[in-house]
């Protein structure tokens, strides 16, 4: 049987079970909304300790990158992530979990070509086209700064 | 108020992630791209700011607040530096997020990760 992609992408879709939209986009719209509300709890926290706002920020997003690497770490992260989807996918701790996971899953292959290139395999994407999407934006901004 | 604004926006830019996913069976890897060049391009218009005033975690926790850090950093850099500003700003923005998942990454894998053949799943591979 011949298929054109596009038709096998309607047979992979119908095949496909997860495609349950009003399941899956309630349980990712209540699991990040959740972990939101932790960051702004975190947040509120290191403020009322006298922290500078930008400084809480940024101590409020390492927090949760710790949090979600000892969550991945124990395999819990992952089994939240299977009911919640893009709700665990969306938030920074996401991005954590998408570090942590192949840093632990290819030790196997040494701490150099193994865990060390793929720490990158997810986060590599999103820091090359954000910096470059940035810079992008540096330049215009300078450009319009000048003129 | 403050949280719930953050629950119903931080939930609506996950919502709307699901979405992409379950419609365009876009991957994980792409979602977060195309998130963090939205937060970038959305920051450089002005528009992810007012977002962030109003909903606070809601908006900076989703990785298009990540975007919006990128692109804030370069504002300041570009402002206070010159052209040189736009290569350095934004992962001086940054630096704390990459770097704590880089460290909690890496004690992670020689804490919990196993050194046998035996494989794991990457969840967002």
């Amino acid at each position: 049987m011949k298929l054109t992609e596009s038709e096998y992408g309607k047979l992979a879709k119908r095949r496909s079970p997860n495609t349950k939209l009003y399941k899956t986009v309630p349980a990712a719209f209540l699991v990040g909304g959740l972990i939101c509300c932790i960051g702004q709890a975190v947040l509120n926290m290191y403020k009322s300790l006298g922290i500078a706002e930008e400084q809480a920020g940024t101590l409020t997003s390492v927090s949760l990158v710790f949090l979600s690497a000892v969550l991945t770490g124990f395999g819990l992260y992952d089994k939240i992530a299977k009911h919640a989807g893009a709700g665990t996918l969306v938030p920074i701790t996401g991005f954590a979990n998408a570090v942590v996971s192949p840093a632990m899953e290819f030790k196997t292959e040494g701490y150099v070509l193994g865990v060390g290139a793929k720490i990158f395999i997810i986060a590599g994407p999103v820091i090359v086209y954000g910096l470059a999407a940035s810079a992008v934006y540096g330049i215009i901004l300078f450009a319009m700064q000048a003129a | 108020m403050e949280y719930l604004w953050a629950f119903l926006v931080g939930g609506a830019f996950c919502a709307i992630g699901q979405l992409l996913i379950d419609l365009t069976a876009m991957t994980p890897a792409r979602i977060l791209v195309t998130y963090v060049v939205s937060g970038v391009v959305l920051g450089a218009l002005g528009i992810y700011e007012p977002i962030v005033d109003f909903a606070g975690a809601g908006a900076t926790v989703p990785l298009t607040g990540f975007g919006y850090n990128l692109a804030k950093g370069v504002r300041r850099a570009v402002t206070e530096d010159g052209l040189i500003g736009s290569l350095t700003g934004g992962l001086e923005a940054c630096a704390g997020g990459i770097t704590a998942a880089v460290v909690f990454a890496l004690t992670a894998a020689v804490v919990f990760g196993r050194g046998d053949k035996t494989t794991g799943t990457v969840t967002n591979g």
